[in-house]
Formats: structure tokens, C-alpha cells, sequence
């Protein structure tokens, strides 16, 4: 299901991107405000909630023992889910996750995963038997827009914040999980060729065309998805990936130094 | 073949410049499309790609069930990509994953733009993508398969959408990355586009730099241009075909 919107709204809209504005004052790269708060799951081996504009997604980080797959016996596991609860949207609905859900679930572990932010080999405990499980689930709490930049934020923040509880399980002291990256999702949404970072869900229910491009510290890109029945062009793909980059890079510092 | 270590870091992927099974960085592997293969789909295509042998079949537009999907003004279009569970090294538990999932959702999203859904409002268009066999590059190819599909069931749309990946191994830069390649390769890139160039997927996973980036992106739209002639020549040799045959049958009527 997606959100409705009044024709009138679309063209009020419309109007102000043709005139370069939007709605919220923005200018067409910027993002909304945000910020991380850390570990206010105690029960949780790591967490954190991103508030992004108003938009709030919380990521949850358990950790346990268990059997690594036959093809990595000597790595551990990433498992990453993401609950859409209906308490967070009108639209939303219980149940099983959607093709939505999933996407977006699949999309931050592409993220954490192939930027190599966890040096899964260091979560072997014994070789073909037992590896350390991660497990990354992401509830979305409140969907204002741009939930899958929130939910990547939140599960970088959440595994940094992560201690590894090897004394629960007998397998010595506890330690902080090593981070190697800080891999960052941005998103950006095409409507009559105006190109614009952080949609807020009016913006989101618009746009045809989305394209989140995963990026790692060093510049290089490591992940990448268009989504909605839209097209793009090769220039506009390049641009956003331009600009997704930079946007990329102010935020992973400003999460540094919070 | 040589031993494969389990990360592959002894693959070498490269021979006097040619790849594992002979292509050259550029050059994807051969490619055979077969249109109307199915009897009772209104239409379909069979599709080979070096070890990839997918099967796509459309029916539609037809009514919706349950009712409640349906649209007031256009055509809602479903796609569902399988995997028979024989089509992988270890079988594959039958039925739709996560995995699955979003390659539907992907997959559909690259072939709605071009389908004039507005034609036929509160009826569907099912395409259904059954992998018979898989060597990387399912989705691409069953991108390319449900595109000559639609065609076949004649489904007005503005056009053909073909598809096609690049890839970086051993820090090159390769056109349709074949399973040696995706899985010790360094990113997979998979892309769909019209003739015109407009890009209906795109996907990436791995490690590029943006300079990497521009050159798989060029590489895999080269690719989509010379697949899309492909497509094309199946296509009319069909329809020739039939209207030859045709044509056969309208003589001895008038004889």
C-alpha cells in the first residue's frame, strides 16, 4: 500500500521544485536535521535511535553463539531484519514483512556487508562449529520519509555501540565489536528531472524514481538500488552518485564527532 | 579446472587476457532467446545465457484476485521470480525467499515504465520468471526473457527493456560476470535500460570507485545495446516466420 496524496498537493509540490524550493524550506541536497542517541536498549548487546527530520527508526544489535554456514565455517553471521509495525504509519500493516520490508532490510545488510564494517573471520570462535551471530534488526517507529538513510545510520550506530557478550556464553570477557567502516545509505528521489536528497513522505509519495546509493568512508561506493517504476537517466545517475558521496561524507562526520 | 580455495584468492581470472571460459573483458556470453515457447501462456520466451536457462511466460491482462489489488485507472503488473530448487549446486529450498522477494519487486519495477498500464484498468499483467538453471545473472536474464515475453503476449509498450551486468574482478572491469566471477569477484553491478538509454534498474553490490563506477556502468550499457538486437531479431524471426506460414495457409484457401 502507499500513502495517498492530494492532487493539489502533488502540484503545490511540483510547482515549488520547478521554482527550486521545498515544502520544508530545504534546499534540494539537504538533509533533515539528525540525531543519534546510544545504547538506550540495555537488554541489547548494541543500539541506537535515529531521529532523522521527524522520522524515528530504532536498530537493535543481539549477539549469540552459533553454527556458521557450511560454505564461511570460519566467519561469522550477519542476519539483518526490519519491522515495518503499523504503529509507525498509517499504511503500514501487520503480518509477515512486505516486498518493502524486505528490501529495506536487505539493503542495510548490503551495506554493513560489503563495506566490510565487520571483519566477520574475527567472529570465528571455533572453525566449523561455532561463530558469533549478528543480529541487526531495524523498527521503524515513525515513517516521515527517507526511513532506509535512517535505518542505515542507526544500524552503523548500533554496531559500534555493540559489545561483543562473550562472558554470558563462557568464551571470556566481553570486548567492543571491531568496526573496520562506516558505511552510509543516501537517498535521493527524481520528479520531472529535479533531483533531491532526504525525501520527506510527501516528497516519497510523488516520486517514481528513487535511487539509494551505500557508500564507504573512502569514497568508493559499495552498494546501490533504484527503486520505484521510474527511469533514470545515465547523467542523473551520475549526479546523484556525485552528490551522494559528499552528502555521505558530512554525515559520517558529524556522527563521529556527536 | 584447478582447486578453488574457499575465498577463491587463487582464482586467477585472467589468462593472456581472456577470462576463465575464454571472453574477452567486454564480451558477455552466448546468448539465445527462443519466443513462444509455451502453449498456453498468451505469450513467452525462453532464455539462454552462457549457463543461465530461465523461462518466462505472461498472461494478461486479465482479471485480478484477489479483487482488492486491482486499480481503478491502469493495469497493476505482478512478477515473480523463482527458482526451481535443482537450478543451484545445492538445492535450494523450494518457494520464495527474501531473496526473491526483492528481486521481484526490482525486476517488475525495471519492465512497469515501459508497459502502457493505463490501457487496461483493473486487470493485471502476470509475468512469471521460473530459473531453470543458474550461473549468475539470473535477473538479468530473466529481465531479458520477460521483455520479449511481454512482446510475445502483445502488450503495448514503449518499448524493449533489455538487461545486462558488469563486474570487477581482479580490479578489472567486466561485462556479465559469469559464478566464478560473481562469487570471488569485487562488485556485481546489474543494470536494465530501454533502447533510448533510460535506466529502468539499476543494483550494485561490492566495491567500486567512482571512476570503476563510470566504466560499468558505460561497459553494461554496451552490453544492454547489443542484447536489445538480440531480442529484436527473435522476435521478427518469429513473427516472419508466422507470417509466412500464414501466408501459405491464405493461398491454399484461395486455390
Amino acid at each position: 500500500m502507499t500513502n495517498v496524496i492530494a492532487e493539489i498537493k502533488k502540484d503545490y509540490l511540483y510547482n515549488l521544485f520547478l521554482k527550486g524550493e521545498r515544502a520544508d524550506g530545504r534546499a534540494f541536497d539537504q538533509y533533515r536535521e539528525f540525531s543519534v542517541e546510544r545504547n538506550l536498549i540495555s537488554k541489547a548487546e548494541g543500539s541506537a535511535l535515529v531521529k532523522l527530520g521527524s522520522s524515528q527508526v530504532l536498530v537493535g544489535v543481539k549477539m549469540q553463539p552459533g553454527e556458521p554456514f557450511p560454505d564461511t565455517p570460519n566467519r561469522g553471521v550477519i542476519i539483518t531484519n526490519a519491522e515495518l509495525v503499523p504503529l509507525a504509519s498509517p499504511v503500514f500493516e501487520p503480518g509477515p514483512p512486505n516486498e518493502t520490508g524486505i528490501e529495506l532490510a536487505r539493503l542495510v545488510d548490503r551495506g554493513v556487508r560489503e563495506s566490510k564494517a565487520i571483519d566477520l573471520e574475527a567472529l570465528c570462535i571455533t572453525p566449523g562449529k561455532q561463530v558469533w551471530i549478528i543480529f541487526i534488526d531495524v523498527h521503524i517507529l515513525d515513517d516521515c520519509g527517507n526511513i532506509l538513510d535512517a535505518a542505515s545510520i542507526g544500524a552503523i550506530a548500533a554496531l559500534l555501540t555493540t559489545k561483543v557478550p562473550a562472558s554470558k556464553f563462557g568464551l571470556g570477557e566481553d570486548y567492543p565489536l571491531p568496526v573496520k567502516d562506516i558505511p552510509i545509505a543516501t537517498t535521493a528521489i527524481e520528479f520531472g528531472d529535479v533531483i533531491m536528497f532526504d525525501p520527506d513522505s510527501d516528497e516519497e509519495s510523488i516520486a517514481n524514481t528513487k535511487l539509494t546509493v551505500l557508500s564507504t568512508a573512502d569514497g568508493s561506493i559499495c552498494g546501490m538500488q533504484k527503486s520505484g517504476t521510474g527511469v533514470l537517466r545515465q547523467e542523473q545517475i551520475y549526479r546523484i552518485v556525485d552528490i551522494a558521496c559528499e552528502k555521505a561524507k558530512e554525515i559520517r562526520e558529524k556522527f563521529l564527532e556527536e | 579446472m584447478k582447486m578453488i580455495a574457499m575465498d577463491g584468492s587463487n582464482i586467477s581470472f585472467f589468462k593472456e587476457g581472456l577470462r576463465l571460459d575464454g571472453r574477452r573483458a567486454d564480451e558477455f556470453r552466448p546468448l539465445k532467446i527462443e519466443v513462444g515457447v509455451l502453449a498456453r501462456a498468451d505469450g513467452s520466451c525462453y532464455v539462454e545465457m552462457g549457463g543461465n536457462k530461465v523461462i518466462a511466460a505472461v498472461y494478461g491482462p486479465r482479471e485480478v484476485h484477489p479483487r482488492h489489488l486491482q486499480e481503478a485507472t491502469r493495469a497493476i503488473v505482478r512478477y515473480r521470480y523463482n527458482m526451481a530448487s535443482f537450478s543451484v549446486e545445492e538445492r535450494k529450498r523450494p518457494g520464495p525467499d527474501r531473496r526473491s522477494y526483492e528481486l521481484s519487486k526490482v525486476s517488475r519495477e525495471a519492465l512497469e515504465p515501459v508497459i502502457f498500464t493505463s490501457y487496461y484498468p483493473r486487470s493485471v499483467i502476470d509475468v512469471f520468471v521460473e530459473v531453470l538453471q543458474a550461473d549468475a545473472g539470473t535477473r538479468t536474464a530473466g529481465i531479458n526473457a520477460a521483455s520479449v515475453a511481454l512482446a510475445d503476449a502483445g502488450i503495448p509498450m514503449k518499448s524493449m527493456i533489455s538487461a545486462c551486468a558488469a563486474g570487477k574482478v581482479a580490479d578489472t572491469i567486466v561485462l556479465d560476470p559469469m559464478k566464478e566471477e560473481d562469487n570471488f569477484g569485487q562488485a556485481d553491478m546489474p543494470i536494465a535500460m530501454t533502447p533510448t538509454g533510460q535506466i529502468t534498474l539499476l543494483q550494485m553490490d561490492g566495491h567500486l570507485t567512482k571512476d570503476e563506477f563510470h566504466q560499468a556502468m558505460e561497459l553494461a550499457i554496451k552490453g544492454c545495446r547489443d542484447i536489445y538486437e538480440i531480442q529484436r531479431k527473435s522476435l521478427i524471426e518469429k513473427y516472419n516466420q508466422l507470417g509466412s506460414e500464414l501466408a501459405v495457409v491464405q493461398e491454399a484457401e484461395v486455390l
